[in-house]
C-alpha cells in the first residue's frame, strides 16, 4: 500500500498555489455575501408563482 | 497513436404543457414542427436505414438485452447546422453535429439551448391562448423519472472493450465532482431528504449495473451499445450515458475534454499500468454524488481507499505525461493544453474551496443559490420552493433560467453560438451534412449521420456515403460544392451509388 498512500498525496506546489490563491479576508466574504443577496433578491422576482404546483406538474416520462 | 476523438451530445429535455392536456409526444411534436416551420427550412426525413442500437460492444445479441425502439412515425428533423432535432421517448431530443474537439461541443450544446428556447416561442404562436410549454435542461422530474444526456466519442475498433471499461469506470464515477449539475434530495429506493438534502448529480440515482446495453432501465454506467455510425471495421463510437445535462460551459467543457483525453489515453495504452478499480463502482458513484464533502474514502478493489479527487488527480498526473510525451493531437493541441489547465484548477478549487467554483460547475452554483435562499427564508430541505429553485434552474427561456443568474462564466459568446444554429462546424463531415441542407433541401430525400440520400426527380434515389467522420470538412468539400450549381452535379461528381 505504500504506492498508493505516496499518490494520495498532492504534490508540495501544488499545495503551495494554493495558499498563495485563497486570502479569504473579511472583505472579500462581505463581497461574496452582497453577490448572493443581489441575486436572491432577483430570484424572488422571477421565481414561478404557486412553487407546490409547479413542481407536482411536473412528471415526465422516463427517457434514456 | 489514439485517433482524433470526435464528439458530440445528444440532450433529451423536459417537456410540460402547462393549461391543458399534457401529451409530452404531442407536445414535443408541436415544438419541433414549430421550429422547422418557423426557421423555414423544409423538414429532411431522417434515415433509419444504418440504425442498429440493439447491437452489442460485447458480441452477439445476449439474452434479454431490450428491443431497440424505432419510432419512424415521430417527428425528426435534420438542420442546417448538421444537427438532429426529433422526439425521442417522450421528450424533445437535439443531438449535436459531430465536433472536432470540446470547444466546438461547447458551443453546438448550447446552440441547442437556443433553439429549443426558439421553439417554444414558435410553437407559442400556435397554442391556444391559456396554454404554454415549458422545457428544461435537467435529467430528473424529482419524482423517479430520468432520461438522458449522452456524450459520444470516436474510438479505434481495435481497442480491447474490456480495456475501456477498467479504465473508464473510474473516471466516469469520480468525474462527478465537476460534471454534477446537482440536484435537491435523492430519488433513490429508501433514500430520504434528511439524508441527501443535495446530491452533486441529476442522473446518479439511476445507476444500477456497471456495464450492459439497456439505456432507459438498468441503466449501466458503460453502456456497450455498439453502432458506430460510421465505418465499423475501423471504428467504434462509445455511447457514454450516465452524464448530467449540464447548463455551466465550463462543466460540459471539462465534461467531454477531460473524457476524450482519459480515452485517448486509453487508446494508447497510458494507464496499463494503473489500476483504479473500485471495489463497487456502483455504489461508489452515488456515494461521490451524496458527499458534498468529497472527502469521503472510496473501497477499492484491492482492499486500499481513496477520495475520488485522489482518483482524478492520479488520471490528471497521467494525462499531464501523455501530453508531455505523446502529445494531444487526437483531442486538439490547444484544447487538450487548456482542458488540463482548467481541469487541475478545478481539482485544485475543489480540494480547498468548492464554493469558489460557483460560476463554473453547476452542482456548485446551484447549491450556493438554493442554501442561500434556504437560509434567508428559513425553509426546510422538503420545502417545495427549493424543488422549484432546482427545476427553474434548468428553463431554457433566457428570462425565466436561473442558471442565466447566477453568473456563470462564458466560454462561448452570443453571436458564436447564434451563427452554430445555422451553421455547421468545418471540420467533420457535418459540415457536408449541412451545406447540403442549406443549399439543396428539397433534393433529399433522407439523411443519416452516415449518408445523405438524394432525390434528383429521376429513379433511383442516390445515397452518398459519409462513413468517414473527419472526411467531409470545409477544406476537402468547399472547392467541390463551389463548383457544383444543382445537386445533380454534386451527385455525378461524388459518383455516388444508387440507393
Amino acid at each position: 500500500m505504500a504506492e498508493r498512500e505516496q499518490r494520495r498525496k498532492p504534490s508540495p506546489n501544488r499545495s503551495d498555489e494554493v495558499a498563495d490563491g485563497t486570502p479569504a479576508t473579511a472583505k472579500q466574504g462581505e463581497k461574496l455575501k452582497a453577490d448572493l443577496d443581489d441575486l436572491l433578491d432577483e430570484i424572488d422576482e422571477v421565481l414561478e408563482e404557486n412553487a407546490e404546483d409547479f413542481v407536482k406538474s411536473y412528471i415526465q416520462k422516463g427517457g434514456q | 497513436m489514439a485517433i482524433p476523438k470526435v464528439c458530440g451530445i445528444e440532450t433529451e429535455y423536459g417537456i410540460i404543457l402547462r393549461g391543458g392536456d399534457s401529451n409530452p409526444v404531442t407536445a414535443s411534436s408541436l415544438l419541433i414542427n414549430a421550429y422547422v416551420a418557423h426557421a423555414s427550412r423544409q423538414r429532411v426525413a431522417w434515415d433509419f436505414e444504418d440504425e442498429s442500437p440493439e447491437r452489442d460492444a460485447r458480441g452477439p445479441a445476449r439474452d434479454g438485452s431490450l428491443a431497440p425502439e424505432i419510432e419512424t412515425h415521430l417527428v425528426n428533423a435534420v438542420l442546417t447546422n448538421g444537427a438532429r432535432y426529433y422526439v425521442d421517448h417522450a421528450h424533445p431530443e437535439y443531438s449535436t453535429p459531430e465536433c472536432a474537439d470540446a470547444r466546438a461541443l461547447v458551443r453546438y450544446d448550447k446552440a441547442g439551448e437556443v433553439i429549443l428556447a426558439r421553439s417554444i416561442e414558435a410553437a407559442s404562436e400556435l397554442l391556444p391562448d391559456g396554454q404554454s410549454i415549458g422545457v428544461y435542461k435537467n435529467n430528473s422530474d424529482g419524482k423517479g423519472n430520468s432520461y438522458g444526456c449522452h456524450e459520444n466519442y470516436l474510438l479505434d475498433r481495435s481497442l480491447p472493450f474490456a480495456r475501456i471499461v477498467k479504465h473508464v469506470l473510474p473516471h466516469f464515477v469520480t468525474r462527478q465532482l465537476y460534471t454534477g449539475s446537482g440536484k435537491v434530495g435523492s430519488e433513490a429506493p429508501g433514500v430520504g431528504i434528511d439524508r441527501v438534502p443535495f446530491q452533486l448529480s441529476q442522473r446518479a440515482d439511476f445507476f444500477e449495473e456497471e456495464v450492459g446495453l439497456e439505456t432507459t432501465l438498468k441503466r449501466p454506467l458503460v453502456n456497450t451499445r455498439d453502432e458506430p455510425h460510421s465505418d465499423a471495421a475501423r471504428y467504434r463510437r462509445l455511447h457514454v450515458i450516465c452524464g448530467d445535462a449540464n447548463l455551466a460551459e465550463v462543466a460540459t467543457y471539462l465534461k467531454v475534454g477531460v473524457t476524450a483525453i482519459v480515452l485517448a489515453m486509453i487508446e494508447d495504452d497510458e494507464l496499463a499500468g494503473v489500476d483504479l478499480a473500485l471495489a463497487s463502482p456502483v455504489l461508489a458513484h452515488r456515494m461521490v454524488s451524496y458527499d458534498l464533502s468529497l472527502t469521503r474514502p472510496l473501497t477499492m478493489a484491492d482492499g486500499g481507499t481513496m477520495t475520488a479527487l485522489e482518483i482524478q488527480w492520479e488520471h490528471l498526473d497521467r494525462a499531464r505525461k501523455y501530453a508531455a510525451t505523446r502529445g494531444l493531437a487526437a483531442v486538439g493541441e490547444e484544447v487538450g493544453a487548456d482542458v488540463l489547465h482548467r481541469w487541475e484548477a478545478v481539482l485544485t478549487a475543489l480540494e480547498v474551496d468548492p464554493p469558489s467554483l460557483s460560476s463554473q460547475l453547476d452542482w456548485v452554483a446551484k447549491h450556493r443559490m438554493i442554501a442561500g435562499y434556504r437560509d434567508r427564508h428559513g425553509l426546510a430541505w422538503n420545502d417545495p420552493k427549493l424543488a422549484a429553485l432546482d427545476l427553474q434552474y434548468s428553463d431554457v427561456r433566457p428570462a425565466r433560467s436561473l442558471a442565466a443568474k447566477v453568473g456563470l462564466e462564458r466560454l462561448t459568446d452570443d453571436a458564436e453560438v447564434a451563427e452554430a444554429v445555422e451553421e455547421p462546424p468545418r471540420d467533420t463531415r457535418a459540415y457536408f451534412r449541412g451545406r447540403c441542407l442549406q443549399r439543396w433541401a428539397s433534393s433529399i430525400a433522407a439523411a443519416n449521420w452516415d449518408s445523405l440520400v438524394f432525390d434528383l426527380g429521376v429513379d433511383p434515389l442516390r445515397r452518398v456515403p459519409m462513413m468517414e467522420p473527419l472526411r467531409g470538412t470545409a477544406e476537402h468539400v468547399d472547392s467541390l460544392l463551389e463548383r457544383c450549381e444543382t445537386p445533380g452535379q454534386l451527385v455525378a461528381a461524388l459518383g455516388s451509388a444508387p440507393s
